[in-house]
C-alpha cells in the first residue's frame, strides 16, 4: 500500500481516473471563463467584469486568432481524455500506457497554459512558442499510441469469435483505434503545415468567414479539411470508447468494425482531399455514411444490451414494448451516450446533408452571416454532443447511483438536447420565418437554450463540487480510484501477464 | 420521475408563453440630429490600412462619400423621381429596375445575372417604412431620417446611377471608415452602446425612440449630443462620416469573383461587436433585401485614374477583393 503513495497529487496525474477528472475540471473552468466573454455575457456586463478582473487584453482585430487558440487548447484537453480513456481500455504494456499518458499530460496542459495565456495575456512570442511546443507533445504522444496500438502484432491477435477480428486474428477494435490515431496525425499535420506558415497569428481567419470564396487558397483548404476531420474522429475516438464500455460484441460488432476502418479512412482523406478536388465532399459523404452505420450498429447493439440486462435484474423473461422502453430509460447514464449518438443525426448529420442539397436553393441566398450561424451552430452542437457523452461516461466510472445518477443523467440528456434543439432551430428560422417575424422565435430559442445550457453547467457544477470534497476524506473516491485505477471494461484482446509490474495486478490495473 | 418530468415541461411552457415580445415597430419619435443627410465628406487619396490584418494599401484620388446612410427620405424623392422618368416601375407592390447584366462563368454555385428587370425595393412589406398606396408614396411617423432599408443591391445601384453618384467598392469603404490608421471601429478601438446602434444598444435607445422595439436609429444620431438620458459620443470616422458601423449593413460595389453575392459592410443593430468593425463583411445575393440593410454612395471629385496603386508593400485589387 505504500508503494501507492496515496496522495491526491499521485491520483490526480498517474492513475487513468485521476487524468481524466483533473482534464474535465480544467475544461470546464476554461469554458466557465471564456464563455463570460460572448453573446449575452457582454449585454449583461459579465464580459467587461472578467475582463477587467483577470486583466485580459482583448483587441478587436486579434479575435480570430484569440478563438483559434481557445479552440486548440480545449480540443488538446478533451484529445487527452480520450487518450487516457483508450490507454486504459485498449491492451498495451504498462510503461507505454506511462509514457504516452505523461507526454498527453504535458503536452494539453502545455498547451493550454502558454496558448491561453499567449491569445488572452498579450501576445508574448514565448509563450507561443510553448503553444506549439504543448501541440508538438500532443503529436509526438499521438505518433507513441499509433505504435503501441499497432494491430499486426502478434502479442494482440485474438481468437475470441465474440469480437471482430480477421483470419489470422487481428483484432479489429485495435484496428478501428489505430486507423482513427492515424488520421488524426496526417489531420494534425496538415494543420501544422499551414500553422507553420501563418503562425504567431499574423494571418489568423475564421472557416467560417471565408465559407463563400470562390478561391480559396491551399493553406484555407487544408485549415477546412483539418478543422472537419478533427472533430469528426474525435467522435469516431468516443464512439469506439463508448463501445468498450457496453462490451460490444457479436454479430453488430464485426460489421461496425468493418464499416469504422474504412470509414475513418474516406471520412479523413476525403476532408483533406478538398485541397486538391472538388469531389472531396462525395468522399466525406461515403466516409461518413460507413462511421455513422458503424455507430448505428453500436447504438442497435447497446439498447438490445441495456433492454436484456434490466429484464434480466427484473427476473423478466418476456416484456412488451412498454417494459422494454422502461428497461431501456432505466439507465440514463447508459442510455444517455447512444442516445446522443442518435440525436446527433437531427442537429448535425442531417442538418449538414440539408445544407449541402440545398445550398444553392437556400443557403447561399441568405446573407453570409445565416449560412455562418448554421455552420457554426452544427460544429459547435457536434463538440458539445461529444462533451455529454463524455460527462456521462465519466459520471458512471465515479459511480453515481440511485437518485443522483437519476437526476444527473437525465438533467443532463434533456437539458443538452433541449439546448441542441432550439441552437438547430434558432440556425434554420429563415426556414420558418420571414425576418421582420423572427423576433418571437430568436427569443424563445435563445431562452430554451440557455435554459438547458444552464441546467446541465449546474449539474456539471454540482458534480465537480462533489468530486471536490471527496478529496478532502481520507478515504474518498479518490483512494478508491487510485486503487482501482483503470477503467472497468472487458478488453477484446487479453491481459497479457508477462508485462504487468509487481503490484500492479490489483483488479481492473492490469496492463 | 412523471412529476418532475410534468414539472420540467410546465416550465418550458411557461417560458414560451411569456414571451410576447412585438415584432415590428411601424411609428417612433422624431428625432432632429442635427447632422445633414445631403452632405458629403471629402476622403482625400492615400495610404490606408486594409481588412483584418491591416495591410498597407493606397488609393490614389480623392473621392466623397455621403456623410450618412441614404435616407427613406431621399430614397422616396428618388423613387418618385425616378418613375416619372420612367427609369424604374412598380409591379406587384414592388420597384424594379432594369439591369444590363454581369458576365456569367458557369462558376460552381454561380448565379446568372443577365440583362433584365431586377427588385430594388418591395413595398409594403414589413420591415419597409417607406409604403406605396393609390399612387404616393408615405413613410412611417418618425422614419424620415432613418436609413432606408429593404432595399436590394439593384436599388441602390439605381439610387447611385440615378443621381451619378456610384457605390463604394470594399477598398473606398475602407479608407472613409478608418482613416489612415488601424482602428478597429470608425472612431477608435473602444465600443458600447453610447457610441453605436449594435445589438446591445436596445436597453439604452428605448426610452430615446420611444418603442419597445428597437431597429435602425436616425442617420447620426450618435454625435455627441444628449437625447434623453443617452450622452451619445460621436462615432464619425477620421473624414467625419457617421454610422459607418452599425445601424444598417450598408451594400457596396463588389463582390465575390464570379458569383455575384455583393458585399455588405459596417453592421448592424442586430450584430454584436465583432460584425461592426471595419473589416466585418457581410454577403448576399443581390436580390436580396432585408430591414437591416441599406447603403450610401460616393462620388469621384475627379475622375479615378486608377482604383488602388499597386507597390512593392501595397495589395492587389485582387486580394482587397479577397
Amino acid at each position: 500500500m505504500n508503494r501507492l503513495k496515496m496522495n491526491r497529487l499521485n491520483y490526480f496525474f498517474t492513475s487513468t481516473k485521476g487524468l481524466i477528472l483533473v482534464a474535465i475540471v480544467i475544461v470546464s473552468v476554461t469554458a466557465a471563463i471564456f464563455g463570460m466573454l460572448s453573446g449575452p455575457m457582454a449585454e449583461w456586463g459579465v464580459r467587461d467584469v472578467v475582463v477587467k478582473w483577470l486583466r485580459m487584453d482583448l483587441k478587436p482585430t486579434e479575435r480570430a486568432g484569440r478563438i483559434i487558440m481557445l479552440y486548440h487548447t480545449i480540443a488538446m484537453a478533451v484529445i487527452a481524455i480520450e487518450v487516457y480513456m483508450i490507454t486504459s481500455i485498449v491492451p498495451m504494456k504498462r510503461h507505454q500506457q506511462t509514457n504516452i499518458n505523461t507526454l498527453v499530460t504535458f503536452g494539453y496542459m502545455i498547451t493550454m497554459v502558454f496558448g491561453l495565456g499567449f491569445a488572452y495575456w498579450g501576445h508574448n512570442k514565448a509563450f507561443h512558442g510553448m503553444f506549439l511546443v504543448g501541440l508538438s507533445l500532443m503529436f509526438f504522444a499521438g505518433v507513441m499510441l499509433a505504435i503501441v496500438l499497432n494491430p499486426w502484432s502478434k502479442e494482440y491477435r485474438i481468437t475470441d469469435k465474440a469480437y471482430a477480428h480477421t483470419k489470422k486474428g487481428i483484432d479489429l477494435e485495435r484496428m478501428a483505434f489505430f486507423t482513427m490515431v492515424v488520421m488524426t496525425l496526417i489531420s494534425a499535420g496538415f494543420g501544422a503545415y499551414t500553422g507553420s506558415f501563418w503562425g504567431s497569428g499574423q494571418e489568423a481567419f475564421l472557416a467560417e468567414d471565408i465559407i463563400r470564396e470562390a478561391d480559396k487558397t491551399v493553406f484555407e483548404k487544408s485549415i477546412i479539411g483539418h478543422l472537419h476531420i478533427m472533430l469528426a474522429l474525435i467522435a469516431v475516438a468516443i464512439t469506439l470508447v463508448i463501445g468498450r464500455w457496453f462490451d460490444f460484441k457479436g454479430i453488430y460488432h464485426k460489421l461496425a468494425m468493418w464499416l469504422m476502418i474504412p470509414g475513418s479512412i474516406v471520412l479523413g482523406a476525403g476532408s483533406l482531399s478538398v485541397v486538391w478536388t472538388d469531389a472531396a465532399h462525395i468522399f466525406v459523404y461515403v466516409g461518413a455514411v460507413l462511421t455513422m452505420l458503424a455507430a448505428l450498429f453500436l447504438v442497435i447493439f447497446g439498447w438490445r444490451k441495456l433492454i436484456k440486462d434490466r429484464l434480466a435484474e427484473q427476473n423478466l423473461k418476456k416484456a412488451g414494448f412498454f417494459k422494454s422502453v422502461a428497461a431501456l430509460l432505466h439507465d440514463p447514464l447508459k442510455f444517455g451516450p447512444l442516445w446522443q449518438m442518435v440525436f446527433m443525426n437531427f442537429t448535425v448529420s442531417g442538418v449538414g446533408i440539408f445544407l449541402a442539397v440545398k445550398l444553392d436553393d437556400i443557403f447561399r441566398v441568405w446573407p453570409l452571416r445565416e449560412e455562418r450561424i448554421t455552420l457554426t451552430g452544427h460544429w459547435h452542437i457536434l463538440s458539445a454532443l461529444i462533451a455529454t457523452i463524455i460527462i456521462m461516461y465519466y459520471a458512471d466510472i465515479s459511480g453515481l447511483k440511485g437518485k443522483t445518477r437519476q437526476w444527473f443523467g437525465w438533467i443532463l440528456i434533456i437539458g443538452s438536447d433541449v439546448a441542441f434543439a432550439s441552437m438547430t432551430i434558432f440556425s434554420m428560422k429563415r426556414l420558418m420565418v420571414v425576418e421582420t417575424a423572427q423576433q418571437q422565435l430568436v427569443d424563445t430559442t435563445m431562452i430554451l437554450a440557455d435554459f438547458g445550457l444552464g441546467i446541465v453547467l449546474v449539474m456539471m457544477f454540482l458534480f465537480l463540487l462533489w468530486r471536490f470534497f471527496d478529496l478532502f476524506k481520507d478515504n474518498g473516491l479518490w483512494r478508491k480510484e487510485t486503487i482501482n485505477q483503470e477503467l472497468d471494461v472487458k478488453k477484446t484482446t487479453g491481459y497479457i501477464p508477462a508485462f504487468s509490474k509487481e503490484g500492479d495486478s490489483m483488479k481492473g490495473g492490469e496492463k | 420521475m412523471k412529476k418532475q418530468i410534468l414539472a420540467l415541461s410546465l416550465l418550458l411552457a411557461v417560458s414560451l408563453a411569456c414571451n410576447t415580445t412585438p415584432v415590428l415597430n411601424r411609428e417612433t419619435t422624431p428625432i432632429d440630429t442635427g447632422i445633414n443627410a445631403d452632405e458629403w465628406a471629402l476622403v482625400p487619396a492615400g495610404k490606408f490600412y486594409y481588412g483584418l490584418h491591416s495591410k498597407d494599401s493606397v488609393i490614389d484620388y480623392d473621392y466623397e462619400m455621403m456623410v450618412t446612410h441614404v435616407t427613406n427620405h431621399q430614397y422616396v424623392t428618388f423613387l418618385k423621381e425616378a418613375l416619372s422618368e420612367g427609369k424604374l416601375e412598380i409591379k406587384s407592390d414592388s420597384v424594379y429596375g432594369f439591369f444590363p447584366g454581369e458576365p456569367f462563368h458557369g462558376f460552381r454555385h454561380e448565379d446568372e445575372i443577365n440583362a433584365g428587370l431586377y427588385l430594388c425595393m418591395p413595398l409594403n412589406v414589413p420591415g419597409n417604412h417607406i409604403s406605396y398606396h393609390n399612387n404616393e408614396f408615405t413613410i412611417d411617423p418618425g422614419f424620415e431620417n432613418h436609413p432606408v432599408v429593404m432595399v436590394s443591391w439593384f436599388g441602390a445601384w439605381w439610387y447611385a446611377k440615378f443621381y451619378g453618384y456610384r457605390l463604394p467598392n470594399e477598398a473606398e469603404w475602407t479608407k472613409a471608415a478608418r482613416g489612415t490608421d488601424e482602428r478597429a471601429y470608425p472612431w477608435g478601438d473602444e465600443i458600447d452602446d453610447k457610441v453605436v446602434n449594435y445589438t446591445h444598444s436596445t436597453k439604452s435607445l428605448r426610452p430615446v425612440l420611444g418603442t419597445e422595439v428597437v431597429r435602425t436609429t436616425p442617420v447620426g444620431l450618435y454625435n455627441g449630443k444628449k437625447y434623453k438620458e443617452l450622452q451619445t459620443r460621436d462615432n464619425s470616422s477620421p473624414y467625419g462620416i457617421y454610422d459607418m458601423a452599425g445601424n444598417a449593413w450598408q451594400w457596396v460595389a463588389d463582390d465575390y469573383p464570379r458569383l455575384h453575392y455583393k458585399y455588405m459592410r459596417g453592421g448592424s443593430f442586430s450584430n454584436y461587436a465583432h460584425f461592426v468593425t471595419n473589416w466585418a463583411r457581410n454577403s448576399a445575393h443581390p436580390e436580396y433585401c432585408s430591414f437591416n440593410l441599406g447603403f450610401r454612395c460616393i462620388r469621384d471629385v475627379k475622375a479615378p485614374t486608377n482604383n488602388l496603386v499597386e507597390s512593392d508593400d501595397s495589395l492587389t485589387g485582387e486580394d482587397l477583393n479577397r
